[in-house]
């Protein structure tokens, strides 16, 4: 091999591979300099121990079961969170409300993702009529405001699902229906950054040289244009999560959501607004897993987004 | 020459882009004619030059005539196979004789990806080579493009313009192509840099048998790395000759003015030499001059240059040009 000057200015010696860190290392060094990202992984990791670990200490009877008689108790030692308006535990309706909103948040986020992505990368790439029919439809979408379109379709499909039995514990057909709901009718604006990203991207030279290798378009979908559209697609996931956990509060407030008396944090929320001054453990509870959940993501998000790009400094 | 000489041979091939107008029933309002019906061959293991000024239609000529563009009009004819018939999978699959340089080592390497995937894409894609062949093949690669084979795993932005533009020649060499497309290779790299790109384009010419066709602007690069040159004026090729024809004797008048722009290296003679200044912009290719394209800048034009196209024809010694005054 000839020697370049440019190889020696990089003080390189022999032919051997080097042992070089792999994109996946890179990546989690990049991360790991995020500090508030790495916080919020851990608290995420803190809130996922929370309503799942939890649950060994108390079963989910006892957070359903109700106590007329202990009503809109304040934390005791009985009851470390306090009682709600029908004298259930909120301690242990926080933990497994926090599964189901923990739940509906990532799968939610899951078929918003796909579908985003899927609409978004089909219309942008192929272009023309394609892109201009899929485009009126996200549009036509968008216009329907998104609360009637929720209440519509939780309507539409109320009971139309049965509970389902999974890893030995009941989810409600509701959970189901909340998951769909909130992902058909988000995945709009996502759709809208990935069109427009691949519009770019495909235009780039690297892609007019991809094709002529011969790479096919799926390939040039999936691995040239889509890894260099993450960064969007993580920031819009990760919002969307947290506003999946809202949107299902909301809606769960209509008493459209997932039905009692399974809990999330969401619509523990509904009956605490009578509470806001005389019982605010009703809301601060569950008010504040919601803020910790949503903060913890956006951060990881964040540090994710910094840490896939790779030209920020590798070392 | 012979047929069997020619491996790429270009007919009447036109590039038209339409322009079109309205949101849902977009109707076509005109063309932007970027190649508007060029002829040539290009003979095995040569180097075809192309030249012209910026916006003639150089780098569509040279994506159309690999596919990447469908031609509007005309055949490409590669070693007996007519591209333009070609479709799909056969199209892909032919992919891998012919490849393409590009003009931008920045923008023509995907950021996301590393040396290696970049360089076995066509391995991948052809299925050549897999697991630690793969790993060898492009080791070899980077070796054949002079760069350290302990590189593999970094991303392109670690690189400078002159080595990510080997690596896009190391990319373009892993399927062994038999032609390649070299679109402005040279142009956005430093002088210092040129030189050691066009010194490895030849001496990979010379290992690996390979046909270039060779889209530059800079006349004196062309001069010393070309066989044969075809210069291009909005969209048609205007003269084509061997090299030293064409420089000593130029007939088309657009040829000599610009050769007469290239600066000559002597003082002396650069202070006799006489430039001829070209007129005016290049006229739009939407909506070109009648007759012959260039009477519009033509200091020597006459009545019949605006009304008749002049033919493409062979003055001798494989000396083509089309100009009424010849």
């Amino acid at each position: 091999m000839e020697t370049t000057g440019e190889s020696l200015a990089l003080g390189v010696s022999g032919e051997a591979e080097p042992p070089p860190l792999s994109p996946r290392q890179l990546i989690w060094r990049r991360f790991r300099r995020h500090k508030m990202a790495v916080a919020g992984i851990f608290m995420l990791i803190f809130l996922i121990l929370y309503s799942v670990v939890g649950a060994l200490f108390v079963s989910e009877s006892y957070a359903n079961y109700t106590d007329t008689t202990k009503r809109l108790q304040p934390p005791s030692a009985e009851h470390p969170f306090g009682t709600d308006t029908v004298g259930r535990d909120i301690l242990a309706r926080t933990i497994y409300g926090g599964q189901i909103s923990l739940l509906i948040g990532l799968f939610a986020v899951l078929v918003e993702t796909v579908v985003g992505v899927l609409i978004g990368a089909i219309a942008g790439y192929y272009g023309g009529a394609i892109d201009s029919i899929l485009m009126r439809f996200t549009e036509a979408m968008f216009n329907i405001p998104q609360l009637f379109l929720l209440l519509v379709m939780a309507k539409f499909f109320a009971g139309k699902i049965p509970t389902i039995q999974l890893l030995g514990r009941t989810f409600s057909g509701s959970v189901i229906v909340i998951i769909l709901i909130l992902g058909l009718t988000s995945w709009m604006y996502l759709a809208r950054i990935v069109r427009a990203d691949f519009l770019s991207l495909k235009e780039r030279e690297f892609i007019l040289a991809a094709r002529t290798i011969g790479t096919s378009n799926l390939e040039i979908i999936v691995q040239h244009i889509l890894p260099n559209s993450m960064a969007p697609i993580i920031v819009s996931a990760t919002l969307g999560v947290a506003s999946a956990i809202l949107s299902e509060a909301y809606i769960s407030f209509l008493g459209l959501g997932v039905q009692p008396p399974t809990a999330t944090w969401g619509n523990m929320l509904d009956g605490a607004y009578n509470y806001i001054d005389s019982a605010p453990w009703l809301w601060i509870f569950p008010g504040t897993l919601i803020v910790l959940t949503v903060l913890a993501i956006n951060f990881v998000g964040d540090g994710l987004r910094d840490a896939l790009d790779p030209r920020t400094l590798a070392a | 020459m012979s047929d069997d000489q020619v491996l790429v041979r270009v007919q009447g091939l036109k590039k038209h882009f339409p322009i079109t107008r309205g949101i849902i029933i977009q109707r076509q309002v005109g063309a932007v004619r970027a190649v508007d019906g060029i002829t040539f061959d290009i003979y095995r293991q040569e180097t075809l030059g192309l030249v012209g000024e910026s916006g003639c239609g150089k780098t569509t000529a040279g994506r159309t005539i690999l596919q990447l563009y469908r031609p509007t009009a005309g055949r490409v004819i590669f070693d007996g196979t007519d591209l333009t018939s070609l479709k799909g999978n056969a199209m892909r699959h032919m992919r891998q004789r012919m490849q393409m340089i590009f003009q931008d080592p920045y923008a023509s390497l995907n950021p996301r990806m590393t040396i290696s995937r970049i360089i076995s894409e066509p391995l991948r894609v052809h299925k050549l080579a897999s697991g630690p062949e793969q790993v060898e093949r492009v080791q070899e690669l980077l070796r054949l493009v002079r760069l350290n084979p302990r590189f593999i795993n970094r991303y392109p932005h670690e690189f400078s313009g002159g080595q990510r533009q080997r690596i896009g020649i190391a990319r373009a060499l892993a399927s062994n192509p038999d032609f390649i497309v070299c679109d402005e290779p040279i142009s956005a790299l430093d002088v210092s840099i040129q030189a050691q790109v066009v010194n490895l384009l030849e001496d990979l010419q010379d290992q690996l048998g390979l046909t270039y066709l060779f889209i530059a602007h800079d006349l004196s690069m062309v001069r010393h790395i070309c066989d044969r040159v075809a210069v291009m004026y909005l969209g048609l090729i205007v003269e084509l000759a061997a090299k030293d024809e064409l420089y000593d004797h130029p007939l088309h008048p657009y040829t000599q003015a610009l050769l007469s722009a290239v600066p000559v290296p002597d003082p002396k003679v650069e202070r006799k030499r006489r430039r001829i200044i070209l007129e005016g912009d290049v006229p739009s290719p939407v909506n070109p001059p009648s007759g012959c394209r260039f009477h519009t800048r033509c200091a020597r034009a006459q009545e019949l240059c605006s009304q008749q196209e002049p033919a493409w024809r062979d003055v001798g010694g494989g000396h083509f040009v089309a100009c009424h005054l010849v």
